[in-house]
């Protein structure tokens, strides 16, 4: 059994500077991740991928370097490739490590859970050749895998750092296909003063931009009624653009329109979660230490809201600062002094966010899918089955679990969760707080019984001592 | 199965080692992602759904979609959570009664 004064669960830009902080004020810190190294997703296999790669992914990447390196320190113990799967009485997780069970006591945990994709359900999302913009960038990262002849779909500078990144690599698009409208862009100027106080991001799209242009790599924007034809892998993309239809051919796929906070851990143990209208998304409940109705559970990152990869790294250094204190390691007026400065950072990385937010909104589309389109990838419900239900008189996601098993499959709810909850919330015409999504039970991640026979089980009642 | 992969290598390593997926003999990096080493030598699909039976490959990378799932030692594991190691006997899950991972 591991013990610790604190629990970081994500070794991404948020757990690593929170771990940091943590063990320079004296703490212990167990972090468990479920990836072979540190870095997250963003910073994902900073520390070995090679100079050619570096070249290829860019500075906002290689700085992760800065993060990984701080968890060199005596305090910290990083455990790879562990996989969490429950959380109980706010101190004790349950995960795997090398196929055995193994338990973590500790008097704070910090979710640092980061972001999923954005569920992006088209017709034809399912096929094989469809992947995440994400996904296509995690090959790049963690192998220096470039992907041929792909269209990117959707919307967000994402897709255009990895068009980018694939036109270094050698390996153009074909295509982007952009969902965003320019009446999308008249609605985000009135965000502009906050764009323009987070100039280096605006700068930073910009220069994507001309880099893409430059490139010759066409765009089309204000895309609609986007479809993937094929049937054993994807072999087109099809869109319309105002009455124009278009068809371009491909077998690679990557779709995008924004990232989402992944809240699993968080609910799995009654951590409210509100409605964020701003960012279309559920996010949870916190104070400004990231403490949240747990009291010995702390969020921070792109978990606790979309903020990015800076933002994040500061909001974990927040957290520390507050568990530190709570801890007895570090005075109040020493808390408040360190986390002045930290804020005033942490605003000016939040200030463009607005603009982003309003520029490239989720594809409207994907929101509201035609009927045949499937939303549940791993038990294949449809977006006409979600209506259906609701016609029934289904009213959350939860019931619709029981109407036509949405959100059972071995993904848990992970990449149907907002569709269903959005679907279900248009067609009752009831809010999406009141929809609510659905209750998130442990295992977090598939446990087998062998895994759990070789778990190494403490005396019980020391553990609740 | 396809024999022309999209996916490529841009800074390929020398270490090799022999795996199979579906008794066909593949040269795969060693210690690299395995679902992102089966996208370079071609294999597509990973598997079939066990509701309909239709194909599907490695879609998120990160360990949360579930489905790159293959089947290693008995067990349906995700493609994109293991590395490569030598001798890897892989096979598609049975396409129906394999949800379970």
């Amino acid at each position: 059994m591991h013990n610790a004064d604190l629990i970081v669960i994500g070794a991404g830009p948020a757990g690593m500077s929170a771990a940091r902080r943590a063990a320079a004020l004296g703490l212990s810190v167990l972090i468990l991740d479920e990836q072979p190294a540190a870095g997250g997703q963003i910073y994902r296999n900073v520390d070995r991928a090679s100079a050619a790669r570096n070249d290829i992914l860019g500075k906002d990447y290689t700085h992760g370097r800065t993060l990984t390196e701080g968890l060199h320190h005596e305090n910290i113990t990083h455990l790879m490739g562990a996989v969490v799967w429950q959380i109980e009485d706010g101190t004790r997780v349950a995960f795997t490590q090398n196929g055995k069970g193994a338990l973590a006591v500790g008097q704070r945990i910090l979710l640092a859970t980061g972001a999923l994709e954005r569920p992006m359900p088209l017709p034809g999302w399912t096929l094989p050749g469809v992947m995440t913009a994400g996904a296509a960038q995690i090959l790049l990262k963690q192998s220096g895998i470039a992907c041929q002849g792909a269209v990117l779909v959707g919307s967000g500078p994402l897709l255009y750092l990895i068009a980018t990144q694939m036109v270094r690599a050698g390996v153009p698009p074909l295509a982007l296909v952009e969902t965003q409208t320019t009446g999308d862009l008249t609605k985000s100027m009135r965000h502009l003063g906050g764009a323009l106080r987070g100039w280096p991001y605006l700068v930073k799209g910009l220069r994507m931009l001309w880099d893409l242009r430059r490139a010759g790599i066409p765009r089309y924007v204000g895309a609609k009624a986007i479809a993937i034809e094929g049937d054993q892998n994807a072999q087109a993309v099809t869109f319309k653009i105002g009455k124009s239809a278009h068809r371009i051919a491909c077998d690679t796929v990557l779709l995008h329109h924004g990232v989402v906070p992944n809240t699993q851990a968080a609910r799995s143990i009654d951590i409210p979660h509100l409605w964020d209208g701003a960012q279309n998304c559920f996010v949870p409940e916190y104070d400004a230490w990231g403490r949240s109705a747990v009291a010995t559970v702390f969020i921070a990152g792109d978990g606790a809201g979309i903020g990015g990869a800076k933002a994040a790294a500061l909001a974990g250094e927040i957290a520390a600062l507050e568990i530190a204190h709570g801890l007895e390691k570090l005075s109040e007026p020493a808390r408040d002094d360190t986390a002045r400065n930290l804020r005033k950072h942490l605003a000016a990385e939040r200030a463009a966010r607005p603009f982003i937010d309003a520029a490239y909104p989720p594809y409207a589309g994907a929101i509201a899918p035609p009927d045949d389109t499937i939303i549940c990838r791993c038990e294949e419900v449809t977006a006409g089955d979600i209506r259906r239900f609701a016609g029934l008189g289904c009213l959350g996601p939860n019931q619709a679990k029981a109407f036509g098993r949405s959100g059972m499959g071995p993904c848990q709810g992970r990449y149907c969760g907002l569709s269903v909850s959005q679907i279900l919330a248009a067609s009752n015409e009831i809010s999406l707080d009141d929809t609510g999504y659905f209750r998130i039970r442990p295992p977090l991640k598939p446990v087998t019984l062998g895994e759990l026979a070789a778990m190494d089980v403490p005396d019980m009642n020391e553990v609740q001592n | 199965m396809k024999t022309v992969s999209p996916f490529l290598e841009i800074d390929p390593q020398s270490d090799h080692v022999l795996v199979r997926f579906e008794g066909q003999d593949l040269s795969l990096p060693l210690g690299e992602n395995l679902a992102g080493a089966l996208l370079v030598a071609g294999v597509m699909p990973f598997r079939h759904t066990p509701v309909s039976g239709a194909p599907r490959g490695p879609f998120c990378m990160m360990g949360a979609c579930f489905d790159c799932l293959v089947q290693i030692d008995g067990m349906t594991v995700q493609a994109c959570m293991l590395q490569v190691t030598k001798g890897l006997e892989i096979t598609m899950p049975a396409a129906r009664g394999a949800a379970d991972a």
